[in-house]
């Protein structure tokens, strides 16, 4: 019996691509979950057209799904993949760039007609010499179409539903060739086709074919394994989104902070599976409410503050720009609110369905008057859900709006995530009038935090009248003294300053005594660190300091940063967050490294531009 | 058991004192709010006011009890949320014509499709106030105002037609200088369970004087208003003695006993039927032909937005395994590493 080569590697890509009807992102999101289970950590990345189903076998309609998986610490979904599933002529177009050298491509030869390579834009009958894929990359040639009808013969299934099946045969193909269990794969998919037995049944006679065609035929490609992780700690772990992490943290804030839920939502892409998520938990008493317009999302919010809920709002950047002059009301009012902006690319409808971090001046600044309110922005997809419960922990302790600054990609991705105990997360205390303060104004406040006390409407001897006029410090009632307006400004001000006593300390990763500081914030944590990890094992002195809190920002930014001979701040954007901190930490030369195409960061990229400033 | 405490309309009154313009028509929307309140017997702590941006829109401030003056159109939305976040709580909405139907226009006709539990009181003085005479959604037309130094060229709404076309359950017209009237119909709006839209016709002395003219004075008013009452037959004028008939499809303006007319001639109201026909045609009357209609023209029940939220989650609750945070993680997906 030939003897198959196995290939150990330490970590491996696979970028699955196909057309958005072609179910990309659930073959991807199933070999991911099967590795998670197997030990390995995972980063993913969801990369799909904004249309729901564009021309078929055209460029615009190809939907991709990038899972990096590992035996050490996986921070990004990759740059370029090991392996490529190409499901169309189409997907290798997009995507046969982003193949590594030494690397495989998988293709449906059935859907490599002549006609599929004209719908992709092809002009000659090779689209591998005309994509200039390296001689170093195998191609793999499989007939996914007629495997599949032949897998399926005898079933009850019409040809559509049959083709339709084809992603299962790729994701076998793939299973086989990384050394993955097929009863994971069953067992996802028996979740996923609960209510269609039918469908899964034809479901998982795919999948094995597509395994077992790999297996007997003994491709003439090496297979993967890839150990289990060391790095994480023992525990009970799930893969989550950036999205469903957020929604979680709320869920648990609420229940800590012993408060009904309340979300006022639109649909907006990428922001919207927040409000699905939070949808589905009637069951814990959350009141979502998909309201009229993106206005009415942030204003229904207040109301539900106003009255006494832990009330949130979720959108992305057009939508955060209806939303301003509602968050302007909260910040006035001083009401407790938490807004998220999934971030995607802008200007205006800009790509809705891609990345970026181009809206943070937007939540800093974008309101009228002098309105100042917390900004916060998890680094992992993870992440999301400690970031979420701070937001609200911060927003019912503080009295004021906290907008918290996820992104797409973000949002979308998906990591490890280690599952929490309600019992172990922070206390979470509102600042609630106390008996014994009864007739106490709108205005009252701590003086030591500057913290309104909040007084429920229900409670008997705290009726009082709020609104975004300006309030007389003392009284509470309508002012228009300018002394007064002068105090009021400062006092909400002073009262989101007062938020740094609570929050962590910045922290640098990396090499001590670094030449070369890099600084970033949010979504690109794992990019930035891979990249600062990979120049230290190339023996090159850079650190990282990454924030999560941007304003307030940590009590010892301005510590740390002046430490450093040189500093960059690299974004997704065209240099906000840079910006902002020239205005925070005078005296440094803050160097940018910007990008604003749409798509994270690659590793790549970000050790050329460093290796450049340390030269 | 514990004895119900009674109110007075002082109860209601804050220590704010009232601004509006001399002769406003506002006051005795509010004074007759207020008598309301104390008739109801809800507490000042269980009460939500909640406006939006205008002359009207100050009225919170005047009012003792739980109170937000929020920004320009929003009050239906936020009167929304503070509905959903406590359903016990009694919630009213103060708009403007110009607050509740132009920059707020979606969300009132959003709220009044979800039949949210809030009491709103439209005040419709067909004209901005407090940004000094520009003319409103509800402004007629050819009307000369700062903005429309030529007149104006737009159709106007009629309110009480949008709420219809919304879906709405309550619809009520009631007018400042009516006292009794307006005191009877603001509370028939806060008996009803949903979204009850109470149009208030206002003068505006300063920058409107007079847009409710045809029906301002004491002593014509009854000829030219018929007050709705349901269940009672449609009879109006001074001697009581005109009335309201059908004639084909059209509503017709009668006397009783001119061409054999007697009063079981004349329509009946019946403001708590589904079909919207009739309240409509009462409502879209205009003089001087007909009376314009007053009271309650519409008050039918349906389960409110509030109510269905709050049962689906009874039911969902009973049904889920999922009682708290940590039941919902552990019934997640899940692996040892």
């Amino acid at each position: 019996m030939e003897k198959i080569k196995v290939k150990e590697l330490d970590q491996v890509v696979v970028r699955f691509a196909g057309d958005s009807g072609d179910g990309m992102q659930l073959t991807g999101s199933i070999f991911s979950n099967i590795s998670a289970i197997i030990g390995n950590e995972i980063s993913t990345f969801p990369d799909y057209p904004a249309e729901i189903r564009a021309p078929q076998g055209t460029v615009g309609g190809v939907s991709g799904f990038q899972v990096h998986i590992g035996s050490g610490k996986v921070y990004t979904p990759g740059d370029d993949a090991d392996v490529l599933v190409a499901m169309n002529p189409a997907a290798l177009k997009v995507n046969a760039k982003h193949v590594k050298k030494g690397g495989v491509i998988i293709f449906d030869q059935d859907s490599f007609e002549k006609n599929d390579l004209v719908k992709a834009g092809f002009v000659s009958d090779d689209p591998f010499a005309e994509m200039s894929v390296s001689e170093t990359i195998s191609l793999v040639p499989a007939q996914l179409t007629t495997l599949t009808q032949k897998s399926l013969e005898g079933f009850p299934l019409d040809n559509k539903a049959i083709l339709r099946s084809k992603n299962m045969f790729a994701l076998g193909l793939i299973c086989w060739l990384f050394n993955r269990p097929m009863e994971q794969a069953v067992h996802f998919l028996g979740n996923k086709f609960r209510k269609k037995p039918s469908v899964l049944e034809a479901n998982v006679k795919v999948l094995t074919d597509g395994f077992n065609y790999g297996y007997n035929l003994h491709l003439s490609v090496p297979t993967y394994t890839i150990e289990k992780s060391d790095d994480v700690p023992h525990g009970k772990y799930t893969s989550i989104s950036g999205n469903t992490a957020t929604a979680y943290g709320f869920i648990a804030a609420a229940e800590k902070a012993g408060l009904e839920l309340f979300l006022g939502s639109y649909p907006i892409t990428p922001a919207t599976d927040i409000m699905h998520e939070l949808a589905l938990r009637r069951d814990l008493g959350a009141k979502v409410v998909q309201c009229e317009d993106e206005i009415a999302g942030v204003t229904t919010t207040i109301g539900a503050a106003f009255a006494g809920c832990l009330a949130v709002t979720n959108t992305s950047g057009p939508g955060l720009a209806l939303k301003s002059e509602g968050i302007n009301l909260a910040v006035m009012a001083e009401l407790p609110i938490v807004i998220v902006d999934v971030m995607r690319s802008g200007p205006s409808t800009g790509m809705p369905t891609k990345t970026e971090q181009t809206d943070l001046l937007q939540a800093l600044y974008g309101r009228n008057g002098e309105s100042p309110l917390v900004v916060m922005a998890p680094g992992t997809p993870d992440d999301c859900f400690h970031y979420a419960y701070m937001a609200s922990k911060i927003a019912l302790e503080y009295m004021t709006p906290v907008i918290l600054l996820t992104d797409a990609f973000l949002g979308n991705g998906t990591s490890l995530w280690k599952l929490p105990k309600l019992a172990e997360m922070p206390e979470i205390k509102p600042n609630y009038v106390q008996p014994g303060m009864e007739g106490c104004k709108v205005t009252f406040r701590n003086e030591e935090t500057k913290v309104r006390y909040w007084a429920i409407p229900g409670t008997p001897g705290f009726e009082h009248r709020n609104g975004g006029l300006e309030k007389d410090y003392e009284k509470g009632s309508i002012s228009t003294d300018g002394e007064n307006h002068q105090k009021m400004v400062d006092t909400r001000a002073q009262k989101v300053e007062n938020v740094a006593a609570v929050i962590p300390e910045l922290t640098v990763f990396g090499a001590e005594d670094a030449d070369l500081l890099v600084i970033g914030w949010g979504g690109t944590r794992g990019h930035l660190m891979s990249a600062v990890s990979e120049m230290n094992e190339k023996g090159k002195k850079v650190a990282l300091a990454h924030f999560n809190y941007i304003n307030p920002l940590p009590k010892n930014t301005a510590e740390v940063i002046s430490k450093y001979k040189k500093v960059v701040v690299c974004e997704l954007n065209n240099g906000q967050f840079a910006t902002f901190l020239r205005s925070k930490v005078p005296g440094v030369n803050f160097l940018q490294h910007n990008k604003v195409q749409g798509q994270p960061f690659t590793m790549a990229e970000l050790v050329e531009h460093f290796e450049l400033i340390l030269k | 058991m514990e004895e119900i405490k009674q109110y007075t309309p002082k109860d209601f009154k804050s220590d704010q004192y009232v601004r509006w313009c001399p002769g406003c028509g506002d006051y005795a929307i509010l004074n007759s709010l207020q008598k309301v309140m104390a008739d109801m017997g809800v507490a000042p702590q269980d009460i939500a006011v909640i406006s939006g941006i205008g002359c009207s829109s100050r009225l919170p401030y005047y009012i003792n009890s739980y109170g937000f003056h929020t920004i320009h159109g929003r009050a239906a939305a936020v009167a929304t949320g503070v509905k959903i976040a406590n359903p016990k709580l009694t919630v009213w909405q103060i708009s403007g014509d110009g607050d509740g139907l132009a920059i707020g226009g979606n969300h009132f006709i959003h709220s009044v499709r979800r039949n949210i539990d809030i009491n709103v009181l439209l005040f419709n003085n067909q004209i901005y106030g407090l940004t000094k005479g520009q003319f409103s959604p509800t402004t007629k037309k050819g009307m000369v105002t700062k903005s429309s130094p030529y007149g104006t060229i737009e159709r106007p709404f009629r309110p009480a037609e949008l709420t219809f076309g919304a879906r709405g359950t309550f619809f009520a017209r009631l007018l400042d200088v009516d006292l009794k009237n307006a005191q009877e119909t603001i509370s028939a709006a806060a008996r009803h369970k949903g979204t009850s839209i109470v149009e208030c016709l206002v003068n505006c002395v300063i920058f409107n004087n007079g847009a409710h003219g045809w029906i301002a004075e004491k002593e014509t008013r009854p000829d030219r208003i018929i007050f709705l009452e349901h269940g009672k037959p449609m009879i109006y004028g001074v001697n009581r003695d005109k009335g309201l008939m059908l004639d084909g499809f059209e509503l017709k303006a009668v006397t009783i006993g001119e061409n054999g007319v007697t009063e079981k001639d004349l329509l009946v109201h019946d403001a708590h039927c589904e079909d919207i026909t009739l309240q409509y045609k009462l409502a879209m009357m205009e003089g001087p032909e007909m009376p314009i209609a007053m009271g309650v023209i519409r008050d039918v029940q349906t389960e409110t937005y509030d109510q269905a939220m709050d049962n689906q989650i009874a039911e969902v609750r009973e049904k889920s395994k999922i009682k708290c945070f940590d039941d919902l993680v552990g019934s997640l997906e899940q692996w040892e590493i």
